[in-house]
């Protein structure tokens, strides 16, 4: 192991901790629109692309990385509400494979759509300026765009802890994932709620991908690998469990990075292993309800 | 027991006496078409095409239509059993036969790494495991470089001829490579028919449709979901081994969760949980996909359009929503 000093697992740690951000925020969508609404969002992949997207074409128009920040979720979250509206909601009460599969058609949809309005090669993501470069952290410099990532996500799962927990429609969220027929009798409109909760979710995908476009480029299959691991996650995590969600991501993210310090060859492979793991010892993962897997 | 084989649920309804014929003979009749077909058919490419992914949706529709499972993950079947076949020809000079027999040993093989992992799970997280590890093959197969050929995939699994009994058949010839494939599929089409009537295939049956009561009445509910996805590893496995032999390359895209969607798709427009649907399903699909990909190449679009469409107003598919009319 000569060469492999403290410092610099220390900076591999970290730069886990930023590949496992994006996961939280993937995942962290993806749990929210499967606990309320029992829908597993295939198209989530799809979501976090055309975040990606929608923040290159911005700033193509001269906007710059801050508007996007805001303009992308909310531009992602509409889109997701309307796809909510029109395609998903005929489905509720048919069977939980149904939206599954109507997410999968439409992440063809929207991948190939993407496909014909900026073709078929990706594009570089130019990380902003303010953020080129790299900080000392103590244990080594480590480049800055990646802390703001961490820093970013810290933010949203702040706001987002605040919103389920502090306010009234947080409240009706936890209820309604909980049990949403009493929810119903007590006269709230759910499906209003279950729309706001996957604009909230398809939101966060697509900041998501804006967040991990300087960090891996833009094209359009971006969606389906990180999809795949995203699974990785909430099977790990629990599903429908935003703190195993967090716990997961940030676990799967160091895992990748730690493996492809040591044997990057396998680096890819071991969430899987990983998966595995959970899956013998613990079917429900970490923070899942007993019972709701099997 | 023909009645129960089948999944369009309508307990007691009479039905017509064709429908009975057809149920009954429903492997013979799969034969026939099959072997028709291609005189009708008139691109053998595209038939044998057909025949391959026909066959694949076949296996997949054991554990989906059947078994009442979703799995995302049948690329890695398909696949091993196309990169076993080729291995076994390319690096180990087998013969075509033996090749084959590895393919579905591999298919059968990595059903069964894949099934014990995922059966823990149910309903929706099957879907999600079963993608998610089937993901993991591809990055397994990718890296093996030495054996698969990673990203340029597994070249040169030349089969000219095909000997049979001191017979040889010319297996470039597209006609008679057609029918050489036809009669593993047609064979295939016998088994899935006497699993399906054997009391076994009536159990897997009765765990999709009450596990609950199915457990009660002292069955390991467990095991035949694990048994199913097996068997059904066996049928893509083989499925690959064709296509391997078929397209003398195996790409790695095979392992790709695209081809895992495609399956899902094919089965869902054909008709799931039907015993002639996912030849019906392949066939439509791979002959739309021929017919649109001349006017545009953005196939994909229709693709996801067409599954959308499918999800939302007809979701027994085609061959589901004709046996639904014709038994009323």
């Amino acid at each position: 192991m000569a060469g492999l000093s403290f410092d610099l697992i220390a900076l591999q740690l970290f730069a886990g901790l930023a590949l496992g951000a994006i996961y939280v925020l993937f995942a962290i969508g993806l749990s929210l629109i499967f606990g309320m609404l029992t829908v597993v969002n295939f198209a989530h992949g799809a979501f976090y692309m055309v975040g990606a997207y929608v923040g290159l074409y911005l700033i193509s128009i001269g906007g710059n990385f801050w508007i996007c920040l805001v303009a992308v979720p909310i531009a992602v979250g509409l889109f997701g509400i309307a796809v909510e509206r029109v395609l998903i909601r005929p489905l509720y009460g048919r069977g939980i494979d149904y939206p599954l599969l109507l997410t999968f058609g439409l992440s063809y949809v929207m991948v190939e759509c993407v496909r014909i309005a900026f073709g078929k090669t990706g594009y570089p993501f130019d990380t902003p300026e303010v953020l080129q470069g790299a900080v000392d952290i103590g244990v080594g410099y480590f480049p800055l765009y990646r802390l703001f990532v961490i820093g970013a996500t810290a933010v949203v799962l702040l706001a987002l802890w605040l919103f389920l927990e502090k306010t009234s429609f947080g409240l009706i969220i936890r209820a309604g994932a909980r049990d949403p027929q009493i929810v119903r009798v007590l006269g709230v409109d759910v499906s209003k709620v279950w729309l706001i909760v996957f604009g909230i979710g398809t939101a966060i995908a697509g900041f998501a991908g804006l967040l991990a476009a300087p960090l891996q480029g833009v094209i359009p299959e971006m969606g389906g690998t990180i999809l795949a691991e995203a699974f990785v996650v909430t099977v790990v995590g629990g599903m429908g469990s935003i703190g195993g969600a967090v716990l997961a991501g940030l676990l799967v993210g160091v895992v990748v990075s730690m493996t492809s310090l040591f044997a990057p060859e396998m680096a890819k492979v071991s969430i899987f292993a990983l998966m595995a793991v959970v899956l013998i010892v613990r079917p429900q993962g970490f923070f899942g309800r007993a019972g709701l897997m099997s | 027991m023909t009645e129960t084989t089948h999944s369009i649920k309508q307990p007691g309804t009479a039905t017509g006496s064709w429908y009975k014929f057809a149920t009954r003979h429903r492997a013979s009749i799969a034969a026939a078409v099959i072997l028709v077909f291609p005189l009708v058919m008139p691109f053998t490419a595209l038939a044998v095409n057909i025949l391959i992914y026909g066959l694949y949706a076949l296996g997949f529709n054991l554990v989906f239509g059947y078994l009442g499972l979703l799995s995302f993950g049948h690329a890695a079947l398909f696949g091993t059993g196309a990169y076993l076949c080729g291995i076994a020809i390319v690096h180990f000079g087998w013969p075509w036969y033996a090749a084959i027999a590895a393919g579905v040993a591999g298919g059968l093989l990595m059903a069964l790494l894949i099934g014990v992992l995922a059966i823990r799970t149910r309903g929706i997280y099957f879907a999600m495991v079963t993608m998610a590890l089937s993901q993991c093959v591809y990055y397994l197969f990718y890296q093996a470089v030495d054996l698969t050929g990673g990203e340029n995939g597994l070249r040169g699994i030349n089969v000219r001829t095909i000997d049979l009994f001191g017979l040889r058949i010319d297996f470039i010839n597209p006609m008679t490579r057609y029918y050489v494939i036809a009669a593993f599929v047609i064979a295939a089409f016998f088994v899935m028919s006497r699993i399906l009537a054997s009391p076994f295939g009536a159990v897997i049956e009765a765990v999709r449709e009450n596990e609950g009561r199915a457990r009660a009445s002292g069955y390991d509910v467990t095991l035949t979901r694990l048994l199913t996805f097996v068997l059904s590893g066996g049928f893509c496995g083989l499925a690959g081994a064709l296509q391997a032999l078929h397209l003398s390359i195996v790409p790695i895209e095979i392992l790709h969760y695209e081809t895992s969607g495609l399956v899902v798709m094919i089965a869902l427009l054909g008709g799931m949980g039907t015993f002639f649907g996912p030849m019906i399903g392949a066939a439509v699909f791979l002959v739309l996909e021929n017919v649109v990909s001349v006017w545009t190449v953005h196939w994909q679009l229709i693709v996801g359009a067409i599954f959308i469409a499918c999800v939302l107003f007809f979701p027994a598919g085609i061959w589901g929503t004709l046996i639904t009319r014709g038994r009323r």
